[in-house]
């Protein structure tokens, strides 16, 4: 990487490459201005997914649209200007002009899912930023091969929502973990694209068990690995990430191509 | 101010090592990192310097453990808004290798690279003065593998996505090019005291 000096010129500067294996790109330009403004969301409707987890709806008028996969910033404020802010996914697809969802697991002892999960009701504000991250979205270009666990499965509902709303037919595959039936997000939602994997508690017949090298490897080869093969996006907690990525580069899913969200 | 209402936070007692829209992670420490964690061991490990210096050099584990030694004992800040107080870090500064590289006077901005590929970006001014480390580890154990072992770029003064886990290089530019999160919409610079999260902050 010399740059040539000939008297008076310079050549154009070529960007740095590291000469390592270059980690997955970005798969699309953020909006830097949409991520620098906070705006105003007002709540209009509470959705019970779960014992533990429920959809927050939220009418945003300037919401500049998102990729499926992108999250947001949240910003909640008390009386005395204390605020508290944390990322959310966008469970909503992007065709929801002006509306945006959100899904949230109540945390034990959580400040801000405390908050959503016992006190907020319809016309509620609080603020928003984004949407973030270009990272993580998938544009409904490539086949996609999806694993979540718990409320990991918020951005790749998004991006399910998305290629049924566009009648995508590029391939789509979700793999989604939760401890019971009764915990799974979204549960009356999945079709044909979906596989659950339950891993404590299941009804009659229905195996129970940790997501392993059987659920992944038949997606990566023979006729389920699509021509050209899949990009990976995973979402859980930083347990699950590490466990469901380990598992996709050992059935043969190379690195540069799992996306990996980790919620914390 | 747009205050939420019902909402009043946590009991929060002042503290003034917490920069603006932080809280206090306590024992935990998230791990966040958008790539698969690498099988690196000491062996595989390699750092190297280079771009604007009089001499580019890469150092492998045991001649970058045979720098003389540095520890940060301080707080971290991470742009999710979790800090971390009285962290121990173990390691060399900076500078120890700056100093055999010796950097270019036409040298003000660097990008560092991790042996996955991912990349940062820092003005030169915050990696030199004893403000920046490789550090291989964490409250006297070697730094674990989802926290960028066996070495990692520690900056703590930036927001932490500045301190490249798995560090593989240095690269020194006359000028900024911004780096992973960078380009993906994050601030250049990550000033956590200035709440410089975003681009446009
Ligand atoms: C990119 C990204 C996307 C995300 N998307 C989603 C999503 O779609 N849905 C979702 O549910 N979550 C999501 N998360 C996680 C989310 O950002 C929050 O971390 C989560 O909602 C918990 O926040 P909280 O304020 O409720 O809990 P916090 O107050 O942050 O507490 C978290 C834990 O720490 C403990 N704790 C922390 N500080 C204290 C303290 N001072 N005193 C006592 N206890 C404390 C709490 O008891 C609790 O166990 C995402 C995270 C990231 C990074």
């Amino acid at each position: 990487m010399t740059d040539t000096t000939v008297t008076g010129f310079s050549a154009p500067r070529s960007p740095f490459s590291p000469p390592t294996r270059f980690a997955v790109p970005g798969r699309i330009a953020v909006s830097n201005r949409a991520a620098a403004v906070w705006q105003t969301a007002t709540l209009s409707e509470i959705r019970r997914e779960t014992p533990h987890a429920a959809t927050f709806r939220f009418a945003v008028p300037g919401w500049a649209g998102h990729l499926p996969g992108q999250h947001l910033m949240l910003r909640v404020t008390a009386h005395d200007g204390y605020t508290a802010q944390r990322h959310y996914s966008l469970a909503s697809a992007p065709d929801d002009t002006g509306h945006i969802e959100l899904t949230l697991d109540h945390v034990e002892g959580g400040e801000v899912s405390g908050w959503f999960h016992t006190e907020a009701r319809p016309g509620d504000q609080v603020e928003v930023r984004g949407p973030l991250s270009g990272f993580f979205a998938w544009p409904g270009d490539r086949p996609a091969l999806l694993i979540g666990a718990g409320s990991g499965v918020v951005p790749l509902m998004s991006m399910v929502r998305h290629h049924r709303a566009r009648g995508l037919d590029v391939p789509l595959r979700l793999l989604v973990s939760a401890r019971g039936p009764e915990e799974l997000i979204y549960a009356g939602e999945y079709g044909d694209e979906t596989t659950a994997v339950f891993t404590r508690r299941a009804s009659e017949g229905v195996p129970v068990g940790r997501l392993s090298a059987a659920h992944v490897a038949p997606l990566l080869t023979g006729a389920g690995r699509p021509p050209g093969g899949w990009e990976a996006y995973v979402c859980g907690s930083n347990g699950f990430a590490e466990h469901a990525s380990r598992l996709l580069v050992e059935a043969g899913q190379p690195v540069d191509r799992v996306r990996i969200e980790r919620f914390g | 101010m747009n205050v939420t209402r019902g909402f009043a936070g946590r009991p929060r007692v002042h503290n003034p090592g917490l920069p603006p829209g932080q809280y206090d992670a306590g024992d935990d420490w998230p791990v966040l990192s958008a790539e698969v964690t690498p099988d690196l061991t000491p062996a595989d490990w390699a750092f190297r310097i280079d771009g604007l210096v009089a001499e580019p050099r890469t150092w492998d584990w045991d001649g970058a453990r045979a720098l003389p030694g540095s520890v940060y004992e301080g707080d971290i800040h991470c742009v999710t808004s979790w800090s971390k107080f009285g962290v121990r870090f173990g390691g060399v500064s900076l500078d120890a290798f700056l100093e055999v590289v010796r950097p270019e006077a036409s040298a003000t901005h660097a990008v560092a690279y991790s042996h996955t590929g991912y990349t940062t970006n820092l003005p030169l001014g915050d990696l030199t003065g004893g403000r920046a480390w490789i550090a291989w580890e964490y409250d006297g154990k070697p730094l674990a593998a989802e926290h960028g072992g066996p070495a990692r770029l520690l900056v703590p003064h930036l927001y932490f996505w500045k301190s490249a886990k798995w560090i593989a290089g240095i690269h020194l530019l006359d000028h900024d090019e911004p780096g992973f999160w960078e380009q993906n919409g994050y601030h250049s610079r990550g000033n956590p005291w200035e709440e410089q999260r975003y681009s446009g902050d």
